[in-house]
């Protein structure tokens, strides 16, 4: 039993230090090394354009599920117009970022680690090395930068659906009155809320590309170890982009907003 | 210009490599023989700095790849170029693509002379007017050709084979054999094979190495490999088990 924990908190503590250095690496070859440009852009659509049914889908649905629960409290104490303000800043600084992460943890978080745990597996990895390409210039920096960069552009797509989807059904399906909905909104919402949303996704975007990209870069050999991978870059990505986002909540709160 | 001292290599408690120590001179066409799973490919990867060796170095022309980072080791990979037992082509990529991409990568070269050399290369290879495929698209005896094509076309110093021949049929073997000699032959390059296709290793080495139990057991002439009294060299090279051997 205390040799299972050792192991655990060895390979756990060993996987931590393998994840550092990537970082570094990458950083390193964002100064070093010329960008792939064309990769670059690949990864930008594969990413960023192909995410957006997920992205859109999920923010509309949540933007209508919270307008509803919060108009059925706040009707209670005759609230009804500070609905919208309730949506928009638990969108822009809470549930936008985090939904759209986790959506995007599944979608590319997924394909990333099981595109290149297969191209580890099949020796692609090592044939690039052979071919003097660093596996990290060539494969993980385009993938990070993308994931980086298209984080906040989603982000501002499932806040902006998830906001106006609540403005529909509160004026049309709860029957608010849409001049004081909006002018509530706009009283109660802070470029702060926004700013911290943006700060947030685009941390949470480099999770998902870094984990992605180590768990396939380490991939343990064979189908199973392709499979594996895959589903503990989800799995890994999620948690992590949970408990980053409660620390991040509560630093660029008291940061931003003082409290 | 290649030399392995004392290579060990072990995953967990298996140990498959025991102090390899042998080295390749300029030019020369190396084929190192051995059973399957006996560290053959574990080697290969170590020469050209895939894998690193628990213990022991190799050196290329003098100079250690144990003290280098990966950025370092790619300078020195730029002088080999390795055809994998899978081929390992970039699935997402054309042929002409897999095939330019140092040399695009490198920039040194215009659009139009990537393509003319590729094209040059793929026809040296027997696969002109295959550019356009994607590797899905081809036979295993193609993909070898296109891996080949890949690893010479930008000219290096040693190519290294890891199971050139491995799966594929006698006549598509005997094509890769061609190609290899035809390599050797045009581009002067010092190569090392690794295999376990006596066949081949016969019509392609000037000299064979055979690895056996972590260690090199022998190193001669494909003559005197293939007429070693030896009966390990024997049954290797003759393809007779030990319960055969035995009479069983």
């Amino acid at each position: 039993m205390t040799t299972l924990l050792r192991n655990t908190v060895k390979d756990w503590i060993t996987g931590l230090g393998s994840i550092a250095v990537l970082c570094g690496e990458i950083v390193g070859s964002l100064f070093k090394s010329k960008i792939p440009w064309r990769d670059l852009v690949y990864q930008i659509y594969f990413i960023g354009v192909k995410s957006q049914s997920v992205v859109l889908i999920t923010g509309a649905f949540t933007g209508m599920v919270l307008c509803a629960q919060t108009y059925f409290q706040f009707h209670k104490v005759k609230m009804d117009t500070a609905t919208l303000a309730v949506v928009s800043v638990s969108m822009g600084s809470e549930l936008g970022p985090v939904l759209t992460a986790l959506m995007v943890a599944g979608r590319v978080g997924a394909a990333i680690a099981a595109e290149l745990g297969t191209m580890r597996v099949t020796e692609q990895i090592d044939a690039l090395r052979t071919l003097a390409a660093h596996p990290v210039d060539y494969l993980v920096v385009p993938r990070v930068s993308a994931t980086v960069m298209v984080m906040p552009l989603l982000t501002a797509e499932a806040i902006a659906v998830g906001i106006t989807a609540a403005y529909l059904v509160g004026v049309f399906l709860l029957g608010i009155d849409s001049t004081y909905l909006w002018q509530n909104m706009y009283r109660y919402t802070g470029a702060e809320d926004m700013l911290i949303g943006f700060i947030k996704t685009t941390v949470f975007g480099a999770i998902i590309a870094v984990v992605g990209c180590y768990k396939g870069l380490t991939c343990p050999q064979g189908a199973e170890g392709v499979g594996h991978a895959t589903t503990e870059s989800v799995v890994y990505s999620s948690i992590t982009i949970l408990i980053t986002n409660f620390f991040l909540t509560l630093l660029l709160t008291r940061l931003l907003q003082g409290e | 210009m290649i030399e392995a001292r004392n290579l060990k290599k072990s995953f967990g408690a298996h140990r498959v490599l025991d102090g390899v120590s042998f080295s390749v001179e300029k030019g020369e066409s190396v084929v190192i023989i051995g059973a399957s799973g006996g560290g053959k490919s574990i080697l290969l990867k170590q020469l050209i700095g895939l894998l690193l060796p628990d213990e022991g170095e190799v050196l290329i022309d003098g100079e250690s790849l144990s003290d280098k980072n990966e950025r370092e080791l790619l300078k020195v990979r730029s002088r080999f170029g390795m055809l994998f037992q899978g081929a390992a082509l970039f699935d997402s990529m054309t042929v002409e693509e897999n095939v330019g991409f140092v040399l695009r990568r490198e920039g040194k070269l215009s659009e139009d002379e990537v393509k003319q050399r590729v094209a040059e290369v793929l026809d040296m290879v027997d696969l002109s007017g295959n550019q356009e495929k994607k590797p899905a698209e081809l036979s295993g005896g193609m993909r070898k050709r296109v891996g080949l094509a890949r690893a010479i076309v930008y000219r290096p110093e040693i190519v290294l084979y890891d199971e050139p021949t491995t799966g594929l049929d006698p006549i598509v073997s005997d094509s890769i054999d061609q190609l290899m000699l035809r390599v050797v032959e045009r581009l002067k390059v010092t190569s090392i094979v690794v295999t376990h296709d006596m066949r081949s290793a016969r019509r392609v080495a000037q000299r064979i190495l055979m690895l056996h139990e972590g260690k090199i057991y022998t190193n001669g002439t494909p003559d005197e490999i293939f007429q070693s009294q030896d009966p390990i060299v024997h049954r290797f090279v003759n393809g007779i088990s030990k319960a055969k051997a035995h009479g069983f």
